[in-house]
């Protein structure tokens, strides 16, 4: 499986939106890692733009640069060039604008359900009284049917229960932005389907901007408004971005029954195959 | 939702899983792998125990007779056969003024148990006759404005053990104080590291002696106006300096390797510097916090005996200290008597911070 970049048309993307529109805009976007031979570039010259309530999958071969870029949009890996912005402010540092829900459920496992929740809700809602920072959080974490669950530890909890709690705490902020690391990478094919409908349906409801990268075409599919196929690192750009034209709100069954999925599904598969 | 509490939980909780053998045992719920396990659990141990005991015995029979006669072989060449043949009759019959110096015996051990318990019977009684008479004086000295009489008696061995626990946990806490906020500064600022790394490298291998002594110094000129004695001072804040390197550097282990995640999800979420420390790492760095707090209460409890006996502070590095100055007979009995309960105190406060550290920390399962 060799990767040809030089030989493809490259994929400037350049189609910009209306500025009104435009939630994340990444401009000629860079990341060099210095290394003792030189530096390494990871991204270089990487444009895209996200619209307002959007939904866009990235997907991409493992290490070509999804993850250092989610991270640069989060705040917590340094931009090396170009810019980020959310409503046209450039970011500084992470902050609670742009929830993350990582690989890993990254929960304290010192914390209940409730607790893990509350952490950023507290956060968030200074002025809040508790009882309705109580509220929130517990609604958040029902929306992800952990109703049984809100004061068991973390630690008690199995891998997909974390992910949910994972979920309710991203959500339960209200960040602009949501970004998701390949959020049900970890899962088994049972509990992430279950995990991608609870996803969905919430989203559907809040509708907050979210940038999502995973690995599995079909989820990229289901999910997204947008998929953008990234090229292989070093020195990676958006490659395509294919647009999913599914009515919303969709079900599992109704996108698979549709007649331009295994279109899609051939043009990403494509895609990542050459 | 009450989670019951059964005999084999708290046992297990508190590190003794092995005591719920013994229920089993008499509730007849054994299998055949449970004989096994019974088996090892409580009849090695046990073996073992009466092994250890009997060589210890038959070592200390040996050295009784090579010291015994080397006595009566020197008594030959010193003062003739005469004198030999009566010292070993002497030996012989038990009389204590004769008897070869030498490890004693566990049998002498015991005895030597018994009557150091006997003498903290008669001493306590002592004390409470003395509180009795002197109770009428007493509230009219205090009516007066006057210091009441104290009972200024010879403190018997179990006073000691009381009052070397005492000394140990002073010293123990002043660890804690001065080692954990310490540690967590550390750990959170690389600055401060590298100020203190060099500190922390040079002054951790400082033997305890050395310790008592920069320690009695310092207190000496401090305290110079004050009658009071300062042994007490001097012997717990060496104690304390001496065993607080270990919460030291697993303080500042612990806070500076949390999780990569949970410091992501800090800066995610914004939180403050405060709630940070509290939050997140303090709470993920528990596990090793008190890893380190066991440490320095075994180190505290290992090197008070050292530092009571130089500080002459009371206690049972102290007992141990005259006990082998005295060269009584039975001194060297008293002075196992006193390994022996220094042995086993040890190991219930390690079991003791097991429990503590049980009950508070998330991570249930690196507990030794």
């Amino acid at each position: 499986m060799s990767t040809i970049i030089k030989d493809t048309p490259s994929f400037t993307n350049t189609s910009t939106f209306p500025s009104k529109e435009v939630m994340l805009d990444l401009k000629k976007l860079k990341k060099v890692y210095p290394t003792p031979k030189g530096d390494y570039v990871v991204l270089e010259d990487l444009n895209l733009q996200i619209r307002k309530e959007e939904f866009v999958t990235i997907i991409g071969h493992s290490g070509c640069g999804k993850t250092t870029m989610l991270s640069m949009i989060a705040g917590l890996n340094e931009i090396s060039g170009g810019s980020i912005s959310v409503l046209g402010k450039n970011i500084k540092g992470p902050g609670p604008d742009r929830g993350v829900i990582f690989q890993a459920p990254s929960l304290m496992p010192w914390m209940t359900a409730l607790q893990n929740v509350l952490l950023g809700v507290n956060q968030v809602f200074p002025h809040a009284t508790k009882g309705q920072r109580n509220d929130i959080a517990k609604y958040y974490l029902q929306k992800v049917g952990l109703e049984d669950a809100f004061h068991k530890r973390a630690s008690e909890l199995s891998q997909g229960m974390q992910q949910r709690v994972g979920i309710a705490r991203a959500f339960a902020i209200k960040p602009k932005v949501l970004l998701l690391d390949e959020p049900f990478g970890m899962l088994d094919s049972l509990t992430r389907g279950e995990l991608q409908d609870i996803l969905i349906e919430i989203w559907n409801k809040e509708k907050i901007t979210a940038v999502m990268i995973t690995h599995d075409v079909d989820e990229a599919i289901f999910l997204a408004d947008r998929v953008v196929m990234m090229t292989s690192g070093p020195k990676a750009k958006i490659g395509d971005i294919l647009d999913i034209d599914f009515k919303r709100p969709r079900t599992r069954k109704s996108v698979l029954e549709h007649d331009d999925y295994y279109t899609y599904r051939k043009h990403l598969i494509d895609f990542l195959e050459h | 939702m009450k989670q019951s509490i059964t005999l084999g939980k708290v046992t297990k909780f508190m590190g003794l899983g092995f005591l719920s053998t013994f229920k089993d045992l008499f509730t007849g719920k054994l299998g055949k792998e449970d004989y096994i396990s019974f088996l090892r659990k409580v009849f090695v141990p046990l073996a073992s125990i009466l092994l250890f005991i009997g060589l210890w015995h038959m070592g200390a029979k040996s050295l009784y007779n090579t010291e015994a006669e080397f006595k009566i072989e020197k008594a030959l060449t010193d003062q003739g056969p005469e004198a030999a043949e009566a010292l070993r009759a002497c030996i012989a019959s038990g009389e204590s003024s004769c008897q070869p110096n030498t490890l004693p015996s566990p049998a002498q051990v015991w005895g030597s148990y018994k009557s150091l318990l006997r003498d903290h019977n008669i001493i306590s009684a002592d004390k409470a006759a003395f509180a009795e008479k002197t109770a009428a004086l007493n509230e009219k000295r205090i009516a007066a404005g006057k210091e009441a009489i104290t009972y200024t008696g010879r403190p018997s061995f179990v006073d000691q053990i009381f009052r070397s626990l005492k000394t140990v946990f002073a010293g123990f806490l002043l660890a804690l104080l001065i080692a954990v906020p310490l540690g967590i500064f550390i750990g959170l600022s690389p600055t401060l590291k590298s100020a203190f790394n060099w500190f922390i490298q040079i002054f951790k291998p400082v033997s305890p002696v050395v310790w008592y002594l920069l320690v009695f110094m310092i207190v000496k000129t401090l305290l110079i106006d004050s009658n009071e004695d300062s042994s007490f001072t001097i012997s717990f804040i060496s104690v304390g300096l001496c065993s607080m390197w270990a919460t030291l550097v697993n303080t500042a282990m612990g806070v500076s390797s949390v999780d990569k995640d949970y410091i992501n999800v800090a800066k995610v979420l914004k939180l403050g510097p405060f709630q940070k420390i509290f939050k997140v790492v303090l709470p993920s760095s528990l596990p090793l916090i008190f890893t380190g707090l066991k440490i320095t209460l075994s180190v505290a409890w290992m090197v008070l005996i050292a530092i009571e006996l130089l500080a002459q502070s009371p206690g049972l590095g102290l007992f141990v200290w005259e006990e082998f100055q005295n060269g009584a007979n039975d001194s060297n009995a008293k002075i196992i008597v006193a390994m022996f309960v220094i042995g086993i105190i040890g190991f219930l406060l390690d079991r003791l911070m097991l429990t503590i550290q049980n009950a508070v920390s998330f991570d249930k399962t690196d507990a030794i």
